[in-house]
Protein backbone atom coordinates (compact mmCIF):
# COMPACT_ATOMS: atom_id res chain seq x y z
CA UNK A 1 0.00 0.00 0.00
CA UNK A 2 0.98 3.30 -0.60
CA UNK A 3 1.69 5.99 2.32
CA UNK A 4 -0.04 9.07 2.93
CA UNK A 5 2.28 11.98 2.98
CA UNK A 6 0.04 15.00 4.98
CA UNK A 7 -1.09 17.68 2.73
CA UNK A 8 1.29 20.44 5.23
CA UNK A 9 4.65 18.29 4.93
CA UNK A 10 3.98 18.85 0.82
CA UNK A 11 3.64 21.84 1.26
CA UNK A 12 7.02 22.09 2.88
CA UNK A 13 8.86 20.05 0.27
CA UNK A 14 6.95 22.07 -2.46
CA UNK A 15 8.39 25.09 -1.36
CA UNK A 16 11.88 24.05 -1.84
CA UNK A 17 11.11 23.26 -5.43
CA UNK A 18 10.20 19.26 -4.67
CA UNK A 19 7.85 19.28 -8.30
CA UNK A 20 6.35 16.26 -7.08
CA UNK A 21 5.01 17.20 -3.94
CA UNK A 22 3.74 20.00 -6.06
CA UNK A 23 2.16 17.74 -8.35
CA UNK A 24 0.55 15.93 -5.49
CA UNK A 25 -1.01 19.06 -3.86
CA UNK A 26 -2.87 19.69 -7.41
CA UNK A 27 -4.37 16.17 -7.13
CA UNK A 28 -5.39 17.26 -3.51
CA UNK A 29 -6.57 20.08 -4.35
CA UNK A 30 -8.82 18.34 -7.48
CA UNK A 31 -9.49 15.51 -4.72
CA UNK A 32 -11.13 18.32 -2.56
CA UNK A 33 -10.23 16.58 0.77
CA UNK A 34 -10.73 18.52 3.87
CA UNK A 35 -7.38 17.30 4.96
CA UNK A 36 -5.45 19.84 2.64
CA UNK A 37 -7.48 23.22 3.48
CA UNK A 38 -4.83 24.53 5.99
CA UNK A 39 -2.01 23.43 3.47
CA UNK A 40 -3.58 25.45 0.92
CA UNK A 41 -4.55 28.38 3.34
CA UNK A 42 -0.66 28.74 3.84
CA UNK A 43 0.15 28.65 0.12
CA UNK A 44 -2.66 31.31 -0.73
CA UNK A 45 -0.56 33.63 1.90
CA UNK A 46 2.65 33.21 -0.14
CA UNK A 47 0.91 33.43 -3.33
CA UNK A 48 0.21 36.27 -5.00
CA UNK A 49 3.74 37.42 -6.61
CA UNK A 50 2.98 35.45 -9.82
CA UNK A 51 1.41 36.99 -13.08
CA UNK A 52 -1.46 34.93 -13.75
CA UNK A 53 -2.59 34.99 -17.12
CA UNK A 54 -5.82 33.10 -18.69
CA UNK A 55 -5.55 32.47 -22.20
CA UNK A 56 -9.12 31.46 -24.37
CA UNK A 57 -10.21 30.98 -27.65
CA UNK A 58 -11.87 29.19 -29.73
CA UNK A 59 -11.37 25.28 -30.61
CA UNK A 60 -8.58 25.56 -33.10
CA UNK A 61 -7.40 28.74 -33.05
CA UNK A 62 -4.06 27.96 -31.62
CA UNK A 63 -4.23 28.33 -28.13
CA UNK A 64 -1.30 25.65 -27.20
CA UNK A 65 0.92 26.35 -29.47
CA UNK A 66 1.13 30.10 -28.86
CA UNK A 67 1.21 28.95 -25.09
CA UNK A 68 4.07 26.84 -26.30
CA UNK A 69 5.92 29.70 -27.89
CA UNK A 70 5.17 32.14 -25.32
CA UNK A 71 6.74 30.04 -23.00
CA UNK A 72 9.47 29.79 -25.49
CA UNK A 73 10.42 33.09 -25.05
CA UNK A 74 9.74 34.07 -21.51
CA UNK A 75 12.21 30.82 -20.49
CA UNK A 76 14.62 32.69 -22.99
CA UNK A 77 14.30 35.73 -20.61
CA UNK A 78 14.88 33.82 -17.35
CA UNK A 79 11.31 33.71 -16.18
CA UNK A 80 9.67 30.37 -14.82
CA UNK A 81 6.46 29.51 -16.33
CA UNK A 82 3.59 27.43 -14.93
CA UNK A 83 1.22 25.90 -16.71
CA UNK A 84 -2.63 24.45 -16.45
CA UNK A 85 -3.95 23.21 -19.28
CA UNK A 86 -7.84 22.35 -19.24
CA UNK A 87 -9.11 20.03 -21.59
CA UNK A 88 -12.94 18.78 -21.61
CA UNK A 89 -14.29 15.94 -19.51
CA UNK A 90 -16.78 13.90 -21.39
CA UNK A 91 -20.52 14.29 -20.72
CA UNK A 92 -20.73 10.34 -20.49
CA UNK A 93 -17.83 9.34 -18.60
CA UNK A 94 -16.60 11.68 -16.74
CA UNK A 95 -13.15 10.42 -18.29
CA UNK A 96 -10.94 12.53 -20.17
CA UNK A 97 -8.13 12.80 -22.89
CA UNK A 98 -5.63 15.60 -22.18
CA UNK A 99 -3.23 16.47 -25.37
CA UNK A 100 -1.95 19.97 -24.49
CA UNK A 101 1.19 18.63 -24.12
CA UNK A 102 1.45 17.36 -27.38
CA UNK A 103 1.53 20.40 -28.64
CA UNK A 104 4.10 21.58 -25.93
CA UNK A 105 6.85 19.22 -26.82
CA UNK A 106 9.09 21.73 -27.56
CA UNK A 107 9.07 22.79 -23.11
CA UNK A 108 9.51 18.62 -22.54
CA UNK A 109 12.20 18.29 -19.72
CA UNK A 110 12.61 21.95 -19.21
CA UNK A 111 12.81 22.04 -15.34
CA UNK A 112 11.85 26.02 -15.26
CA UNK A 113 8.26 24.81 -16.90
CA UNK A 114 5.53 22.65 -14.76
CA UNK A 115 2.47 21.77 -16.88
CA UNK A 116 -0.58 20.01 -15.06
CA UNK A 117 -3.33 18.61 -16.96
CA UNK A 118 -6.66 19.34 -15.70
CA UNK A 119 -10.32 18.26 -16.88
CA UNK A 120 -13.30 20.26 -16.69
CA UNK A 121 -15.49 17.54 -14.42
CA UNK A 122 -18.89 18.95 -14.93
CA UNK A 123 -20.14 22.31 -13.24
CA UNK A 124 -20.59 23.58 -9.91
CA UNK A 125 -17.73 25.26 -9.42
CA UNK A 126 -15.74 22.23 -8.58
CA UNK A 127 -13.10 23.26 -11.59
CA UNK A 128 -12.81 26.85 -11.21
CA UNK A 129 -11.81 26.31 -7.57
CA UNK A 130 -9.48 23.38 -8.30
CA UNK A 131 -7.37 24.92 -10.74
CA UNK A 132 -7.25 28.19 -9.04
CA UNK A 133 -5.49 25.75 -5.93
CA UNK A 134 -3.19 24.29 -8.79
CA UNK A 135 -2.30 27.91 -9.81
CA UNK A 136 -1.57 28.94 -5.97
CA UNK A 137 0.61 26.17 -5.50
CA UNK A 138 2.99 27.56 -8.95
CA UNK A 139 2.53 30.95 -7.97
CA UNK A 140 3.63 29.81 -3.78
CA UNK A 141 6.81 28.26 -5.09
CA UNK A 142 8.09 30.92 -7.31
CA UNK A 143 6.98 30.76 -10.56
CA UNK A 144 6.90 34.26 -12.40
CA UNK A 145 4.18 33.18 -15.23
CA UNK A 146 1.26 31.26 -14.39
CA UNK A 147 -0.49 30.66 -17.85
CA UNK A 148 -4.30 29.00 -17.67
CA UNK A 149 -4.97 27.84 -20.97
CA UNK A 150 -8.72 27.27 -21.14
CA UNK A 151 -10.78 24.34 -23.31
CA UNK A 152 -12.26 25.89 -26.04
CA UNK A 153 -14.65 28.52 -25.98
CA UNK A 154 -17.89 28.54 -23.79
CA UNK A 155 -19.43 29.69 -20.99
CA UNK A 156 -17.54 27.85 -18.08
CA UNK A 157 -13.55 28.41 -19.50
CA UNK A 158 -14.75 32.47 -19.65
CA UNK A 159 -15.26 31.87 -16.11
CA UNK A 160 -11.70 30.27 -15.46
CA UNK A 161 -10.28 33.18 -17.83
CA UNK A 162 -11.77 35.79 -15.66
CA UNK A 163 -10.16 34.79 -12.73
CA UNK A 164 -6.30 35.50 -14.39
CA UNK A 165 -4.81 38.92 -13.81
CA UNK A 166 -4.49 39.13 -17.62
CA UNK A 167 -6.92 37.72 -19.96
CA UNK A 168 -5.71 36.66 -23.70
CA UNK A 169 -8.07 35.90 -26.32
CA UNK A 170 -6.82 34.07 -29.17
CA UNK A 171 -8.79 34.85 -32.94
CA UNK A 172 -7.74 32.52 -35.85
CA UNK A 173 -7.97 33.89 -39.38
CA UNK A 174 -10.38 32.84 -41.65
CA UNK A 175 -13.34 32.44 -39.18
CA UNK A 176 -14.92 35.85 -40.43
CA UNK A 177 -18.80 35.33 -39.47
CA UNK A 178 -17.51 33.15 -35.98
CA UNK A 179 -16.28 36.13 -34.74
CA UNK A 180 -19.06 38.45 -35.63
CA UNK A 181 -21.39 35.53 -33.86
CA UNK A 182 -18.82 35.60 -30.16
CA UNK A 183 -18.57 39.41 -30.07
CA UNK A 184 -20.99 39.32 -27.46
CA UNK A 185 -19.25 37.06 -25.62
CA UNK A 186 -15.79 36.32 -25.17
CA UNK A 187 -13.95 38.86 -27.27
CA UNK A 188 -15.04 41.35 -24.46
CA UNK A 189 -12.86 39.94 -21.27
CA UNK A 190 -9.89 40.04 -23.38
CA UNK A 191 -7.12 42.56 -21.92
CA UNK A 192 -4.92 41.75 -25.16
CA UNK A 193 -5.96 39.92 -28.48
CA UNK A 194 -4.02 37.16 -29.74
CA UNK A 195 -4.50 37.00 -34.01
CA UNK A 196 -3.03 33.73 -34.16
CA UNK A 197 -1.43 32.29 -37.82
CA UNK A 198 -0.71 35.35 -38.72
CA UNK A 199 1.74 34.07 -41.28
CA UNK A 200 -1.80 33.38 -43.15
CA UNK A 201 -2.66 35.91 -45.83
CA UNK A 202 -6.05 36.31 -44.65
CA UNK A 203 -4.78 37.35 -40.78
CA UNK A 204 -5.27 40.98 -41.81
CA UNK A 205 -8.85 40.87 -42.74
CA UNK A 206 -9.40 39.45 -38.81
CA UNK A 207 -6.93 42.27 -37.84
CA UNK A 208 -8.78 45.00 -38.85
CA UNK A 209 -11.96 43.86 -37.73
CA UNK A 210 -10.88 43.33 -34.45
CA UNK A 211 -9.55 46.71 -34.08
CA UNK A 212 -12.57 48.52 -35.35
CA UNK A 213 -14.86 46.41 -32.80
CA UNK A 214 -12.18 48.05 -30.45
CA UNK A 215 -12.95 51.84 -31.28
CA UNK A 216 -16.88 51.10 -31.53
CA UNK A 217 -16.87 50.60 -27.31
CA UNK A 218 -14.24 53.42 -26.66
CA UNK A 219 -16.88 55.97 -26.26
CA UNK A 220 -18.62 54.36 -23.57
CA UNK A 221 -15.19 53.43 -21.24
CA UNK A 222 -13.64 56.18 -18.90
CA UNK A 223 -10.02 56.95 -19.13
CA UNK A 224 -8.99 55.18 -16.14
CA UNK A 225 -9.75 51.65 -17.67
CA UNK A 226 -7.80 49.65 -20.00
CA UNK A 227 -7.32 49.61 -23.82
CA UNK A 228 -7.04 45.87 -24.71
CA UNK A 229 -4.65 46.00 -27.56
CA UNK A 230 -4.20 43.59 -30.69
CA UNK A 231 -1.38 41.73 -31.40
CA UNK A 232 -0.52 39.30 -34.56
CA UNK A 233 1.35 36.46 -33.92
CA UNK A 234 2.89 33.24 -36.31
CA UNK A 235 3.34 30.60 -33.32
CA UNK A 236 4.92 28.82 -36.59
CA UNK A 237 7.97 31.77 -37.45
CA UNK A 238 8.12 32.62 -33.72
CA UNK A 239 6.84 36.49 -34.86
CA UNK A 240 4.48 38.82 -32.77
CA UNK A 241 5.65 36.90 -29.06
CA UNK A 242 8.15 39.85 -27.74
CA UNK A 243 5.20 42.61 -28.70
CA UNK A 244 2.70 39.80 -26.78
CA UNK A 245 5.22 39.97 -23.44
CA UNK A 246 5.14 43.75 -23.23
CA UNK A 247 1.45 44.21 -23.89
CA UNK A 248 1.01 41.47 -20.95
CA UNK A 249 3.68 43.04 -18.67
CA UNK A 250 1.91 46.54 -19.31
CA UNK A 251 -1.69 44.95 -18.65
CA UNK A 252 0.48 43.71 -15.07
CA UNK A 253 1.74 46.67 -14.53
CA UNK A 254 -1.74 48.80 -14.96
CA UNK A 255 -3.08 46.30 -12.90
CA UNK A 256 -0.67 47.21 -9.74
CA UNK A 257 -1.32 51.54 -10.40
CA UNK A 258 -4.62 51.98 -11.26
CA UNK A 259 -7.94 51.92 -9.04
CA UNK A 260 -9.36 49.42 -11.55
CA UNK A 261 -6.66 47.10 -11.37
CA UNK A 262 -7.11 47.09 -7.97
CA UNK A 263 -10.26 46.35 -8.45
CA UNK A 264 -10.37 43.93 -10.36
CA UNK A 265 -8.25 41.54 -7.95
CA UNK A 266 -11.42 42.27 -5.43
CA UNK A 267 -13.34 40.59 -8.02
CA UNK A 268 -11.32 37.89 -8.90
CA UNK A 269 -10.72 37.16 -4.89
CA UNK A 270 -14.74 37.47 -5.00
CA UNK A 271 -14.83 35.32 -7.93
CA UNK A 272 -12.69 32.70 -6.08
CA UNK A 273 -14.91 32.80 -2.68
CA UNK A 274 -17.91 32.32 -4.78
CA UNK A 275 -16.73 29.59 -7.42
CA UNK A 276 -15.10 27.93 -3.56
CA UNK A 277 -18.69 28.08 -1.78
CA UNK A 278 -20.48 26.79 -4.86
CA UNK A 279 -18.47 23.92 -5.04
CA UNK A 280 -18.82 23.31 -1.52
CA UNK A 281 -22.65 23.81 -1.32
CA UNK A 282 -22.95 21.30 -4.29
CA UNK A 283 -20.35 18.21 -2.64
CA UNK A 284 -22.60 18.94 0.31
CA UNK A 285 -25.85 18.76 -1.38
CA UNK A 286 -25.05 15.69 -3.69
CA UNK A 287 -24.09 13.69 -0.82
CA UNK A 288 -27.24 14.34 1.50
CA UNK A 289 -29.97 14.83 -1.39
CA UNK A 290 -29.10 11.92 -3.75
CA UNK A 291 -31.90 9.27 -2.61
CA UNK A 292 -34.24 12.30 -2.55
CA UNK A 293 -33.25 13.08 -5.84
CA UNK A 294 -34.38 10.25 -7.38
CA UNK A 295 -37.08 9.80 -5.95
CA UNK A 296 -38.48 13.58 -6.34
CA UNK A 297 -37.49 13.44 -10.39
CA UNK A 298 -39.56 10.43 -10.93
CA UNK A 299 -42.49 12.53 -9.55
CA UNK A 300 -41.32 15.08 -11.78
CA UNK A 301 -41.22 12.50 -14.78
CA UNK A 302 -44.44 11.14 -14.65
CA UNK A 303 -46.00 15.10 -13.98
CA UNK A 304 -47.39 14.13 -10.97
CA UNK A 305 -45.20 17.83 -9.30
CA UNK A 306 -44.16 20.23 -11.60
CA UNK A 307 -40.43 21.28 -11.87
CA UNK A 308 -40.81 24.33 -8.99
CA UNK A 309 -42.59 21.82 -6.80
CA UNK A 310 -39.77 19.26 -7.80
CA UNK A 311 -37.17 21.73 -6.99
CA UNK A 312 -38.94 22.54 -3.79
CA UNK A 313 -39.01 19.08 -2.47
CA UNK A 314 -35.65 18.48 -2.61
CA UNK A 315 -34.25 21.91 -1.45
CA UNK A 316 -36.71 21.53 1.44
CA UNK A 317 -34.89 18.64 2.84
CA UNK A 318 -31.41 20.14 2.61
CA UNK A 319 -29.34 21.52 5.80
CA UNK A 320 -25.72 22.91 5.09
CA UNK A 321 -23.32 21.72 7.46
CA UNK A 322 -21.41 24.50 9.76
CA UNK A 323 -17.44 24.85 9.70
CA UNK A 324 -15.65 22.24 11.36
CA UNK B 1 -15.26 13.32 -3.71
CA UNK B 2 -12.21 10.88 -4.66
CA UNK B 3 -10.21 11.50 -7.58
CA UNK B 4 -10.44 9.59 -11.05
CA UNK B 5 -7.92 7.25 -11.98
CA UNK B 6 -5.24 9.71 -13.42
CA UNK B 7 -2.64 8.25 -16.26
CA UNK B 8 -0.19 9.26 -18.75
CA UNK B 9 -0.29 7.27 -22.24
CA UNK B 10 3.42 8.02 -23.92
CA UNK B 11 5.36 6.92 -26.65
CA UNK B 12 9.18 6.84 -26.50
CA UNK B 13 11.86 7.21 -29.07
CA UNK B 14 11.46 6.26 -32.80
CA UNK B 15 8.11 4.99 -33.10
CA UNK B 16 5.82 6.21 -34.95
CA UNK B 17 2.67 4.15 -34.39
CA UNK B 18 0.20 5.75 -32.39
CA UNK B 19 -3.19 4.51 -33.20
CA UNK B 20 -3.10 1.79 -30.63
CA UNK B 21 -2.43 4.06 -27.83
CA UNK B 22 -4.86 6.36 -29.08
CA UNK B 23 -7.32 3.43 -29.17
CA UNK B 24 -6.52 2.91 -26.00
CA UNK B 25 -6.40 6.48 -24.40
CA UNK B 26 -10.29 6.56 -25.69
CA UNK B 27 -11.03 3.21 -24.00
CA UNK B 28 -10.11 4.49 -20.55
CA UNK B 29 -11.60 7.99 -21.00
CA UNK B 30 -14.55 5.86 -21.59
CA UNK B 31 -13.96 3.88 -18.59
CA UNK B 32 -13.91 7.69 -16.87
CA UNK B 33 -10.24 8.20 -16.35
CA UNK B 34 -8.63 11.45 -16.63
CA UNK B 35 -5.87 10.28 -19.69
CA UNK B 36 -2.96 12.70 -20.63
CA UNK B 37 -1.01 11.87 -23.83
CA UNK B 38 2.43 12.74 -24.71
CA UNK B 39 2.18 12.52 -28.15
CA UNK B 40 4.78 10.97 -30.23
CA UNK B 41 8.99 10.70 -29.89
CA UNK B 42 9.75 11.43 -26.07
CA UNK B 43 12.69 10.47 -24.37
CA UNK B 44 11.99 8.53 -21.36
CA UNK B 45 13.14 11.39 -18.91
CA UNK B 46 10.51 13.54 -20.42
CA UNK B 47 8.16 10.82 -20.02
CA UNK B 48 9.20 10.52 -16.00
CA UNK B 49 9.21 14.02 -16.17
CA UNK B 50 5.60 14.57 -17.18
CA UNK B 51 4.70 11.63 -15.04
CA UNK B 52 5.88 13.10 -12.07
CA UNK B 53 4.13 16.81 -12.77
CA UNK B 54 0.86 15.32 -13.66
CA UNK B 55 0.83 13.09 -10.40
CA UNK B 56 -0.40 10.44 -12.17
CA UNK B 57 -1.53 7.25 -10.85
CA UNK B 58 -0.72 4.91 -13.68
CA UNK B 59 2.23 5.44 -16.68
CA UNK B 60 1.65 3.58 -19.92
CA UNK B 61 4.38 3.28 -22.22
CA UNK B 62 3.24 2.06 -25.72
CA UNK B 63 6.01 0.79 -28.22
CA UNK B 64 5.85 -0.67 -30.84
CA UNK B 65 9.58 -0.34 -31.89
CA UNK B 66 11.29 -3.56 -30.60
CA UNK B 67 13.03 -0.66 -27.91
CA UNK B 68 11.27 -1.85 -24.81
CA UNK B 69 14.22 -3.89 -23.41
CA UNK B 70 16.21 -0.05 -23.63
CA UNK B 71 13.56 2.34 -22.98
CA UNK B 72 12.03 0.49 -19.96
CA UNK B 73 15.28 0.48 -17.77
CA UNK B 74 15.78 4.22 -18.17
CA UNK B 75 12.43 5.15 -17.36
CA UNK B 76 12.43 2.75 -14.19
CA UNK B 77 15.54 4.63 -13.44
CA UNK B 78 13.97 7.72 -13.91
CA UNK B 79 11.26 7.49 -11.32
CA UNK B 80 13.59 5.79 -8.45
CA UNK B 81 16.55 8.95 -9.66
CA UNK B 82 13.24 11.13 -8.16
CA UNK B 83 12.20 9.21 -5.26
CA UNK B 84 8.92 8.13 -7.25
CA UNK B 85 7.30 4.70 -5.86
CA UNK B 86 4.28 4.96 -6.07
CA UNK B 87 3.15 5.26 -10.24
CA UNK B 88 2.18 1.82 -11.61
CA UNK B 89 4.26 0.87 -14.53
CA UNK B 90 2.63 -0.46 -17.69
CA UNK B 91 3.85 -1.72 -20.75
CA UNK B 92 1.75 -1.88 -23.82
CA UNK B 93 2.05 -2.79 -27.78
CA UNK B 94 4.31 -5.95 -29.25
CA UNK B 95 6.92 -7.83 -27.21
CA UNK B 96 8.26 -11.22 -26.89
CA UNK B 97 7.12 -13.23 -24.01
CA UNK B 98 10.64 -13.97 -22.77
CA UNK B 99 10.89 -9.93 -22.50
CA UNK B 100 7.91 -9.66 -20.76
CA UNK B 101 8.81 -11.89 -17.78
CA UNK B 102 12.34 -9.98 -18.23
CA UNK B 103 10.25 -6.38 -17.92
CA UNK B 104 8.27 -7.92 -14.79
CA UNK B 105 11.31 -8.70 -13.15
CA UNK B 106 13.14 -5.28 -13.59
CA UNK B 107 10.19 -3.40 -12.07
CA UNK B 108 7.23 -3.08 -15.12
CA UNK B 109 4.35 -3.88 -12.93
CA UNK B 110 1.98 -5.16 -16.30
CA UNK B 111 2.61 -5.99 -19.35
CA UNK B 112 -0.19 -5.46 -21.74
CA UNK B 113 0.23 -7.59 -25.46
CA UNK B 114 -1.42 -6.04 -28.69
CA UNK B 115 -4.11 -8.78 -28.30
CA UNK B 116 -5.38 -7.73 -24.77
CA UNK B 117 -9.22 -7.16 -24.77
CA UNK B 118 -10.16 -3.23 -23.79
CA UNK B 119 -12.14 -4.65 -21.02
CA UNK B 120 -8.81 -6.78 -19.56
CA UNK B 121 -6.76 -3.30 -19.91
CA UNK B 122 -9.62 -1.31 -18.11
CA UNK B 123 -9.43 -3.84 -15.04
CA UNK B 124 -6.26 -4.55 -14.97
CA UNK B 125 -5.66 -0.24 -14.22
CA UNK B 126 -8.25 -0.45 -11.47
CA UNK B 127 -7.12 -3.31 -9.96
CA UNK B 128 -3.27 -2.29 -10.09
CA UNK B 129 -4.51 1.31 -8.52
CA UNK B 130 -6.77 -0.19 -5.75
CA UNK B 131 -3.67 -2.75 -4.87
CA UNK B 132 -1.87 0.25 -4.55
CA UNK B 133 -4.62 2.20 -2.63
CA UNK B 134 -5.18 5.98 -1.91
CA UNK B 135 -2.16 8.32 -1.47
Amino acid sequence: MAKFVPSDVLVERALVGDSAAMARLMSRAEAATPECRPAFARLYQKAGQAHIVGITGVPGSGKSTLVSTLTLKLRAAGKRVGIIAVDPSSPYSGGSIMGDRIRMSALAGDEGVFIRSMATRGAHGGMARASLEAVDVLDATGFDYVIIETVGVGQAEVEIARAAHTVVVVSAPGLGDDIQAIKAGILEIADVHVVSKCDRPDANRTISDLKTMLTLGLSLSGGASWQPKVVPTSSAQGEGFEELITALDRHAQWMRSSSAGQDRLRHIAEFRMLKTAEDLLSQQFLATRKPALALISGQLSERRISPYQAAERLLAGFQLEGPA
Amino acid sequence: MTNKIRILLAKVGLDGHDRGVKIVARCLRDAGMDVVYTGLHRSPEEVVAAAVQEDVDVLGVSLLSGAHMTIFPKIIAGLKARGVDDIILLGGGVMPDEDVVALKKMGVHEVLLQDTPPNTIIQTIERLVAERGDR
